[in-house]
């Protein structure tokens, strides 16, 4: 059967909360991994025979290992607080994406198995079993979920559908259903050192090229450094950066922030990616495995800062997570936050006088910016709460001298996830990834017409791809979403002072 | 002794036990299942002191779900005050002689009375009236709705149409805590109510009103945002990291 094209839902003056559609989305599935994609991480090729059984065993080892999934898992009421705030079921108006009835496919199997309730009393307490019909459903919305956490902001109890999201994920991959999308690049990560599976030379390569870029640009030798002992700062970013518009003009940019400030950095082959995708599949020993190369790069290049490129979700296994699982870092400079998120380093800079920018340069754009989930509420940038959304800011005003923010339901913490994050940014969810764009693409229209917005900055590999991509699906340039660094590295001054 | 107080007497200690020992296995297995992972929702307080501020204005103001929807959270947040004064003046019944707050709250607790009605049937309304509820709502949601709203319309009847001796049923209540039982006046209305109360202390900790101790132990508000300054690590996560070395 040919796929009908994808069509963008129509954009509203105002957020509408769609009409159930049930079962508008039950068919749009994430290709699975084949075996050899599954083996090489560890997971078994195909669906088990005992499949069931060995689900629900997975399930009692999470129940026992995670108390977030327990608690969440016990804790709902059904109150509805957080049944349109899913920019999934806002973009598609399928109920089972709404987060509570998305957590409830795994809940009513919980209650089932795990509860005295759904035990004697099943048809009471919304209990089942775990048939093939379910774990269908489970393939089919728990690979539509972006793990953006929008929803645990309006929780009363803080239920967080990713926690949900994660253990299901991982109790699927233990019985043989995985994604090629978010396997294969585990996969690659063990191997190649990157998402993109990009070896040594070729990256070598690209840089170098992109030096010659910069040399024509600015007429000066801005160096991006690999492998480099020594240097004082180690620079871990998505792969993306490397060769992906607009991922590259960020990494331009940082380049252009180190040698304004003559900070000696460097890149790394081993650990050519800032990317964690163990964390989409809520596995840690993946998550380890892939974190651990980047303290085996940093010892062995012997840098003394860890700084961290423009990512969401890799922000937040680097701020959150990397501590846990590849610390402590006592072996490098307590002067600085071990990881530094480069929007820190830069504003840093900018605090102290260190670097100065030429505003103009920005004057074409009419900038706004967009909180990246995983920056927004699963990480900090920055002493306070709330400087992961501050600082990008201060550095974009520092930087341009047309600001402009979209409505404040879509922002901040209450920010919209760009619809490809957690594993969806792939071509076989376009359809998710489309219409999962909505409330963004809406708040984004607003700011166009009232202001004539035309640069959507973020901080983030995967909303960059997943902008570039959809936002022509409605009627929107490819090119008005970039970096935070991208609008850095045209405004700086560079050469002597 | 007449069977109705020995059968309440009997059932009221039963629900006791039922709730309090199911409560206690929750909250002990809440307690020893690890948080291998910081993962507050942020933006975050840094601080321990921080994070008992944001619990309270979780647990006395409904923080989040103030931002969310405001219908749930005028119909749910009246309905969990008016609880709370309804159980302050029902203590009056528990106490000899009778303390003095609870002596001051109790006009309160009657308007609180009516107040929880009225949410719960707010609440209730939600789950016919909002497609969206109505599709995520399971029998149990709506009997749990009709238990406290049983609950409610009995005990406003007793009054204001059907006045009960409370006199006898504060021997009773007080027989009870004492191990020393008196007679539960024979009252139908009373009968409902107390068969009631029993059944939802009995099945709290084997239902969704596990929210309530849940809401402690939720990690994305419960945990401090200092992962750079503190390294977090559980007991199964150091035992991996050594089994590695």
């Amino acid at each position: 059967m040919a796929a009908a094209p994808i069509t963008a839902p129509p954009i509203k003056p105002y957020p509408v909360i769609p009409i159930l559609e049930a079962g508008a989305m039950a068919g749009t599935k994430s290709f699975p991994a084949n075996a050899q994609i599954q083996e090489a991480l560890g997971f078994p090729g195909e669906l088990v025979e005992d499949w069931h059984d060995k689900a629900i065993d997975k399930m009692g080892e999470l129940l026992g290992k995670y108390r977030s999934l327990k608690v969440y898992l016990d804790a709902c009421v059904h109150c509805g607080a957080c049944t349109d705030k899913c920019h999934y079921f806002l973009g598609t108006g399928d109920p089972k994406n709404m987060p509570v009835a998305r957590q409830d496919l795994l809940r009513k199997v919980y209650r089932r198995h795990f509860t005295w309730s759904g035990k004697l009393f099943p048809k009471l307490v919304g209990a089942e079993d775990l048939t093939k019909d379910v774990l269908d459903d489970w393939y089919s919305y728990f690979n539509q979920c972006s793990e953006c956490r929008r929803c645990s902001v309006f929780c009363p109890y803080g239920i967080d559908t990713a926690e949900i999201t994660m253990a299901a994920r991982e109790i699927m991959d233990s019985i043989g259903l995985g994604t090629k999308y978010t396997n294969e690049i585990i996969g690659k990560v063990h191997k190649v050192g990157n998402n993109l599976g990009l070896p040594g030379p070729a990256l070598e390569d690209t840089l170098s090229s992109l030096e010659e870029d910069l040399k024509e640009e600015t007429g000066l030798d801005i160096r991006i450094p690999l492998n480099e002992k020594g240097a004082e700062v180690l620079l871990i970013t998505p792969s993306a950066d490397f060769f992906a518009e607009p991922h590259v003009y960020s990494l331009m940019g940082y380049a252009k922030v180190f040698h304004a400030a003559g900070i000696p950095w460097t890149l790394s082959t081993y650990a050519s990616e800032a990317a964690n995708f163990g964390m989409f599949i809520g596995n840690y020993g993946q998550m380890q495995k892939i974190a651990t190369r980047v303290r085996e790069a940093v010892l062995d290049l012997g840098a003394k800062r860890l700084v961290v490129g423009e990512c969401g979700h890799a922000w937040r296994a680097a701020y959150s997570f990397w501590n846990t699982l590849i610390g402590p870092f006592d072996f490098l400079d307590p002067n600085y936050p071990v990881p530094q998120h480069i929007c820190e380093l830069t504003y840093d800079l900018i605090q102290r006088g260190a670097i100065a920018f030429d505003k103009s340069a920005n004057d074409k754009y009419v900038v706004t910016f967009h909180d990246s989930c995983n920056v927004a509420r699963g990480s900090r940038m920055g002493g306070m709460p709330g400087g992961q959304f501050e600082i990008p800011r201060a550095i974009v005003r520092a930087v341009a001298n047309k600001f402009v923010e979209m409505y404040p339901d879509s922002i901040r913490e209450k920010t919209f996830c760009c619809g490809g994050g957690g594993g969806i940014l792939t071509d076989d969810l376009m359809e998710v990834r489309v219409k999962g764009a909505l409330p963004r693409m809406e708040a984004l229209q607003a700011v166009v017409d009232s202001d004539g917005v035309n640069f959507m900055a973020t901080i983030c590999a995967i909303c960059k791809a997943q902008f570039s991509k959809v936002l022509p699906y409605y009627k929107f340039n490819m090119s008005m979403v970039g970096g935070v660094h991208q609008l850095v590295g045209n405004a700086i001054r560079l050469g002597p002072k | 002794m007449t069977t109705g107080t020995v059968f309440f007497a009997l059932l009221l200690y039963a629900a006791t036990l039922l709730g309090v020992a199911g409560l206690a296995w929750r909250i002990r297995d809440y307690a020893r299942t690890p948080a291998p992972l910081k993962i507050p929702t942020t933006p975050a307080p840094t601080t321990t002191g921080g994070v008992v501020l944001r619990m309270m204005r979780e647990v006395f103001l409904f923080e989040s779900l103030f931002k969310a929807n405001l219908w749930i959270w005028l119909f749910g947040w009246m309905f969990h005050v008016s609880l709370a004064l309804v159980l302050a003046r029902h203590l009056r019944y528990f106490t000899e002689p009778v303390w003095f707050w609870v002596g001051w709250v109790q006009p309160f607790g009657m308007y609180g009375g009516l107040a929880m009605v009225v949410g719960l049937a707010g609440l209730w309304a939600r789950r016919f009236l909002v497609e969206r509820i109505r599709y995520i709502s399971t029998p149990s949601d709506h009997l749990m709705l009709v238990l406290l709203l049983g609950i409610g319309i009995s005990g406003l009847s007793m009054k204001f149409l059907d006045h009960t001796d409370i006199v006898s049923l504060k021997a009773f209540a007080l027989g009870l805590i004492l191990f020393d039982w008196q007679p539960l006046p024979a009252h139908p209305v009373l009968y409902v109510h107390l068969f009631l109360v029993a059944l939802l202390i009995g099945i709290f900790p084997y239902s969704k009103l596990l929210h309530a101790p849940g809401l402690f132990f939720s990690p994305g508000r419960n945990q401090s945002d200092n992962p750079r300054e503190r390294r977090h690590l559980a007991d199964w996560a150091a035992k991996l990291e050594k089994a590695k070395l």
